[in-house]
């Protein structure tokens, strides 16, 4: 190979090429260098590390260490990527190869030494064009701007409307009326707990002549513990909240509830958001933490946990935290991330190098279950626990099971040491792996070292899994240990458990994290500490590089990020698109904010105010801006025809837990129950049955679980429940920072269809003929269902509807029968209270 | 390419209605044609055209979950018996990703038998009889490559373009970018059989698309689809004097509020009552001729499940629907592999092969991409679980080297494409990875697949991520 090419060489007449003079960096090199290689390799975009227009740079090498070994060409990177056959290695990517001349060139270069004169423009630095992480408007400080003055200040009720109609004069367009009172409580109801109003709230505050009455509702719905629920939710979302492993069985979590419930009982405390960060982050890590403080860090046991058989722990693990980090990034960063896992981000300055110095935070830190006594719960078990292990100690000792533990414990570390000489072994090894968390550590740990909880988890998992022990020769240790286990069962079963909760613990001592090259976890590049984007205001100096150091820069005065990110999520939820549309990315490829200064305003009171989520959220509801009728303006269909500038309300429809909760509102069903594990409504036979191998079960809730709300629905990430789909529900494998609200077919038979509407549809007609005079039944029906009373011509197709269809359903026993057990004479008001339950306006928040 | 704004569109459809009024007529309807959108544009799942004209109009892609084994079915390996007994070169057992063999695990040999076909002579085992007789409609590729080696991330690269979960699936991806040609069923469905996959209903999510292009799932018991039929006891003329009342009262709403929304949602409730009478006639397979029955073997009870799927696949594909996934479980034979292998093929190769043929004879095959495969395939070397018994043993996951076919709309038939070195372990001659073969796909239908995009979290996403190369060999 080289004897050809050094022919060839010869033939090109360059005498530089024949290796003894060595090419001129200026005339030679840096052209071709400047041609194929510093398009992706710059101050800007560093692929891999690497840069190509900078001399030390170039020389100092890339994630994966040097590429230029001066005077050993064959030992340069560059010189083997160059060079090589195999597609997606060989560089550049793009265009043709380098021909073998230009390869000369290079490898001349090295052999001499590679030569690089400093750069004689360098020695003036020049005016460099300003760069995104200094001119974004995202990456800027916080400054509160001054309040914007305004003409029509008769309309202004807080700071927000100086904003708004500042911008809306500018443009000269007038603000839309105040919405009527009905429109008001409903919307201010639906938005802050989640459920419509009942028609003695809505009679209520249409006799509340007081001047501030609808202030006074404010005060009432933010008490509310629905109004907690219905924040949460939100920041489900945002976590990508599950109660399953997310992959293949898709085991359930029993204990994933847990989290959610601290986040229920934050929201209904108006925790600060510093603290409610830096307790899910980092939680573990407060001195003397609570058990709550450690609940709390389930935030990051949301990601997903693959327990197929075989898989390669690295790799779930690494899948894990690629997971968290990026959750973070969207959650209080607005940042995409996830681009840099694989190459420097393309559009935003953030590097490669970066992303594994945020990894690595999450990478110190590892999943751990913990006792979570619920109220009550101790006691018991307190008491009865000394008599428990006494029993459970005979039992083991009856059978011997101490010893047949010791045993397979001493063959699973063989075979962990010795793969592949024993298959049977090998499979049992393979199969625990992903099942047990921390397997191998905790088999390596040894009985002796492990802690009494780890002791528990790997006593119960040999008990049930006892491997291929063989059975020729251990016949009867299997069967025994069949009848320890049953007796085991029993025995537990008499005895008071303690319920548990999903945490994260630091690692001592923390292990090396090193950058993934092109994201491959198997392609280790340079070692990383964590840090944190030097776009962004650093760490402090002496602070401890874990998770608590993140949590609290995260929250810390210096970062522009997270209070902006916040305050347009809270502002979402009351407009259905925020004040930056692109919630998920303030990047510079997301939309830039239609109210810039309001925006800041906001993120500045919010940090003032203590954080106060509360705040904020009465701060919007209490605006004039929120206030305002939501009907279309065909004067701005043109002008703004999607309603940015805000000089409407926007009609919204609910978010698919709110559509159950409002049907089951309405017809009196509902059950209030705040918190608490999750649930299984009915649901039609075959839609767990997709999951993998017939493994997920979902035995339907009897009772009052039935009739939960929608938030509480047990979500069973690979076979979700229907109806949350249907209604655009985020699948929960990743942070999702805003839902989509899509209208289809699909939801129009959910609707009518589904036995829990038609149920509610049911329930909704006894209630009105129970509780309202016939004459008073319609105006009931729509106080029920849409919190206003109907309209002359709402009433009178109400009527002939009842009169005509009842008239029908007269001739049509059986039906009626159906329609309406309990009272088949007024069958009738079944089918008026599904159509009102399917009228878009019940499923939409004027 | 974005998802249509409906108020941007209106407003642009206004504006080339004032401009088409200056310049005359002529215009507007050529402007809207060119956007591929249609006068009811507002529906997203209008049909829209692509960015070249495609062969394929419709595709089915007939998932045999769990990794089939290749080498017991598309490519042959004689070598394999001379090498039997013996442990992989150590140079090829250091590139393996094992899930539960190791590196050491002896060469297992095929006992199939495998015979040419047809005019072009392609070779399959015994137990694909039926679809070998399909062998000169066939592309059979021999050299498929992936990156994953478990099943779930596996199957998530194979319809999402990624092994991270949450990307919008491959059938999502086509319904978004071509809509919908059926006027009364969903325009992606999902046929199951067997028991449930591992990848369960993230194989058919929408991802970050709206849900109008999540697959839907026609179902094997009950309602065909979830939800259809009324409430029991409930007539259809009390469901249509129900919808006439709401559709009545949502009149009266839009005429106060003035959004458009409202009117989706009558049409929305309109296309679902036309559903709930076109969905069990799809499914009622009471009209098809007895030859027809006997074709696919929907009255044998080892085929009935598969053979009832393959005829609604077709069925479906005359209806207009888009896209039909048929997700069979399972193909994961790490143990008994001769005998559970031929137990899947027993259930599903007639049903297969008659599926083609019937789409042949109807003229349909053209404008329909069938394509056929697992996740990835399996070891030439023996995993073994139960060291007692031989034929117990099986094969493990191999992401290397595996095989998959494709007939129908835009693909060449009678041709092998790409080969194996002589243990089937690696590919030597044009290797297809699986996003290659994502842009094939969306190539036959049409597109260039770095095109079909759409912009989320500040990026345009595509199926095929940031790879993928069109075969170009395997196209008609």
């Amino acid at each position: 190979m080289r004897g050809v090419a050094g022919l060839y060489l010869l033939c090109t007449s360059s005498l530089v090429l024949l290796g003894q003079t060595a090419p001129d960096f200026r005339r030679d090199v840096e052209p071709l260098l400047a041609k194929r290689c510093t398009p992706c390799h710059n101050a800007n975009l560093s692929q891999n590390g690497v840069r190509f227009d900078d001399r030390e740079a170039a020389l100092a090498g890339g994630y994966s260490g040097p590429v230029i070994v001066p005077g050993k060409p064959e030992e340069s990177k560059i010189i083997q990527r160059v060079t090589s056959t195999k597609n997606g290695f060989r560089m550049p990517p793009a265009g043709p190869p380098l021909t073998p001349a230009e390869i000369a060139v290079l490898r001349a270069w090295i052999q001499n030494g590679a030569e690089w004169p400093q750069d004689p423009k360098k020695q003036q630095p020049s005016a460099e064009p300003a760069t995104p992480a200094q001119t974004h408007w995202s990456f800027r400080p916080v400054v509160r701007p001054p309040l914007p003055n305004v003409t029509l200040r008769s309309w202004v009720r807080n700071p927000i409307d100086r904003f708004v109609l500042a911008r809306l004069e500018r443009e000269g367009i007038a603000p839309s009326p105040e919405a009527s009172k009905t429109v008001l409580l409903r919307r201010l109801t639906l938005d802050l707990t989640g459920l419509p109003p009942t028609p003695e709230e809505v009679q209520a505050f249409l006799s509340d002549s007081r001047p501030d009455a609808y202030e006074q509702a404010v005060e009432r719905l933010l008490a509310s513990p629905h109004y907690a629920e219905q924040r949460a939710r939100a920041w489900l979302d945002v976590a990508r909240y599950g109660d399953s492993d997310g992959l293949e069985k898709d085991l359930v979590r029993p204990w994933a509830w847990r989290w959610r419930q601290w986040v229920i009982e934050a929201f209904h405390r108006d925790m600060p958001f510093d603290q409610f960060t830096i307790e899910q982050l980092a939680g573990d890590l407060l001195p003397g933490a609570t058990l709550e403080q450690r609940i709390a860090t389930g935030f990051h046991r949301n990601s997903l946990t693959n327990r197929e058989g075989g898989t390669d722990p690295d790799e779930s693990r690494f899948e894990q935290l690629v997971n968290r980090t990026n959750t973070t990034a969207t959650a209080w960063l607005g940042l995409t991330a996830g681009c840099a896992q694989c190459h420097d981000h393309k559009y935003d300055p953030l590097k490669q190098k970066e992303y594994y110095q945020l990894f690595a935070f999450f990478h110190r830190s590892e999943e751990a279950n913990i006792d979570a006594p619920l109220p009550g719960e101790y006691g018991p078990w307190m008491r009865r626990r000394p008599e428990y292990l006494e029993k459970r100690a005979a039992l083991i000792r009856e059978f011997d099971v101490e010893a047949l533990q010791e045993e397979w414990e001493e063959k699973i570390r063989w075979t962990m040491d010795n793969p592949g000489k024993d298959p049977d072994w090998d499979f049992a090894v393979s199969n625990s792996r992903p099942m047990l968390d921390r397997f191998e550590y905790l088999l390596r740990k040894g009985k002796k070292n492990r802690t009494e909880k780890e002791n528990e988890a790997v006593f119960y998992w040999f008990v049930r899994n006892p491997g291929p022990l063989k059975p020729d020769r251990d016949i009867d240790k299997i069967r025994c240990l069949a009848e320890f286990r049953r007796r085991l069962e029993k025995l537990d079963a008499e005895y008071p458990r303690l319920s548990e909760a999903m945490t994260m613990i630091e690692l001592d001592p923390p292990p090396q994290t090193y950058i993934a090259l092109k994201g491959d976890f198997r392609a280790r590049g340079l070692p990383v500490e964590p840090d944190v984007p030097a776009f962004l205001p650093p760490l402090p100096k002496d602070a401890p590089r874990n998770r608590l150091t993140l949590a609290r820069w995260l929250v810390s005065r210096e970062n522009p990020l997270t209070p902006r990110v916040v305050v347009n999520r809270i502002w979402q939820e009351f407009f259905g698109t925020g004040l930056v549309k692109t919630s998920e990315d303030f990047g510079t490829q997301g939309e830039p904010p239609s109210h810039p200064e309001l925006l800041d305003w906001l993120a500045s009171e919010f940090r003032e105010q203590g954080w106060s989520v509360k705040h904020i959220v009465r701060l919007i509801v209490t605006s004039s801006t929120y206030r305002q009728s939501s009907h279309v303006r065909r004067d701005l269909k043109d002008k703004d025809p999607e309603n940015r500038l805000l000089a409407r309300q926007n009609r919204l429809r609910l978010q698919a837990e709110n559509i159950r909760d409002a049907a089951l509102a309405a017809s009196g069903l509902l059950n209030t129950q705040v918190g608490g594990p999750s649930v299984r409504p009915p649901q039609p036979k075959g839609v767990a049955e997709l999951g993998y191998a017939n493994s997920v079960k979902w035995v339907e809730d009897e009772g009052p679980a039935r009739y939960r709300r929608g938030m509480y629905i047990l979500y069973q990430r690979t076979a979700p429940y229907p109806m949350l789909v249907n209604f655009d529900a985020p699948d929960s494998f990743t942070s999702c920072a805003r839902r989509r609200r899509s209208n289809s077919p699909l939801q129009a038979l959910n609707l009518l269809n589904d036995p829990v509407f038609f149920e509610a549809a049911q329930a909704l007609a006894m209630r009105v003929i129970r509780e309202a005079k016939p004459e008073e039944r319609i105006d009931r029906a729509f106080l029920l269902t849409l919190g206003r009373l109907p309209t002359g011509r709402e009433r009178e197709r109400m009527e002939r509807f009842l009169q005509e269809h009842g008239a029908k359903l007269a001739g049509r026993a059986g039906e009626a029968a159906s329609l309406l057990p309990l009272a088949p004479e007024h069958a009738a008001w079944t089918s008026a209270a599904r159509a009102l339950m399917n009228l878009e306006e019940f499923i939409t928040r004027e | 390419m974005q998802e249509p704004d409906l108020t941007a569109l209106r407003n642009r459809r206004r504006f080339l209605k004032e401009v088409a009024c200056g310049i005359g007529m002529m215009g507007l309807a050529d402007l809207l044609a060119a956007e591929g959108r249609t006068a009811d544009s507002a529906n997203p799942l209008a049909p829209k055209k692509p960015h070249f004209p495609g062969k394929a109009k419709h595709v089915i892609f007939m998932f045999m979950e769990g990794a089939p084994s290749q080498m017991d079915l598309f490519d042959p390996k004689p070598a394999l018996q001379k090498y039997a007994g013996q442990p992989l070169p150590e140079s090829l057992a250091s590139q393996l990703r094992l899930a539960f063999t190791k590196k050491d695990a002896k060469i297992l040999p095929s006992p199939r038998v495998f015979r040419p076909h047809g005019q072009s002579g392609i070779e399959f085992s015994d137990f694909l009889p039926h679809i070998a007789s399909c062998a000169d409609d066939i592309c059979l590729v021999r050299s498929m490559q992936t990156d994953a080696f478990n099943h779930h991330p596996g199957q998530a690269l194979l319809f999402t373009g990624s092994i991270q979960l949450g990307r919008p699936t491959m059938g999502a991806w086509v319904l978004y970018g071509l809509g919908s040609e059926s006027k009364n069923l969903p325009g992606f469905v999902v046929l199951s059989s067997g028991v449930g996959t591992s990848g369960g209903a993230s194989n058919f999510s929408c991802g970050f698309l709206p849900s109008h292009y999540q697959g839907t799932l026609l179902r094997n018991t009950g309602d065909p689809i979830l939800y259809l039929s009324n409430p029991p006891g409930v007539s259809p003329e009390t469901q249509r004097e129900t919808l006439d009342l709401a559709g009545d009262l949502n009149r009266e709403h839009l005429a106060e509020t003035g959004d458009e929304e409202i009117a989706s949602r009558i049409a929305n409730y309109e296309l679902a009552w036309r559903m709930q009478s076109a969905a069990p006639e799809l499914a009622d397979l009471s009209s098809e001729p007895q030859h027809i029955r006997e074709m696919y073997g929907l009255d044998d009870p080892v085929t009935r499940q598969f053979a009832t799927n393959c005829i609604l696949a077709r069925r479906l594909v005359e209806r207009g629907v888009r896209f039909i996934l048929m997700m069979d479980a399972s193909w994961d034979q790490h143990t008994y592999l001769n005998r559970d292998l031929q137990k899947n093929c027993n259930r599903t190769d007639k049903p297969t092969a008659a599926l083609i043929k019937d789409l042949k004879q109807r003229g349909l095959l053209d404008s329909t991409l069938v394509v056929w495969g697992g996740e990835f395939g399996r070891t030439p070397i023996v995993e073994i679980r139960n060291t007692a018994s031989q034929e117990s043993y099986g094969r493990d996951h191999h992401p290397l080297a595996y095989s998959m076919w494709l007939a129908g709309g835009g693909i060449r038939g009678g041709q092998v494409i790409g080969k194996t070195d002589e243990l089937g372990f690696s590919v030597v001659e044009d290797p297809v990875h699986v996003h290659d073969l994502q842009a094939t796909i969306l190539h036959c239908l049409g597109f260039d697949h770095t095109r079909l995009t759409y912009r989320h979290m500040g990026r345009d996403f595509r199926l095929t991520d940031v790879h993928g190369q069109v075969v170009q060999k395997m196209l008609a």
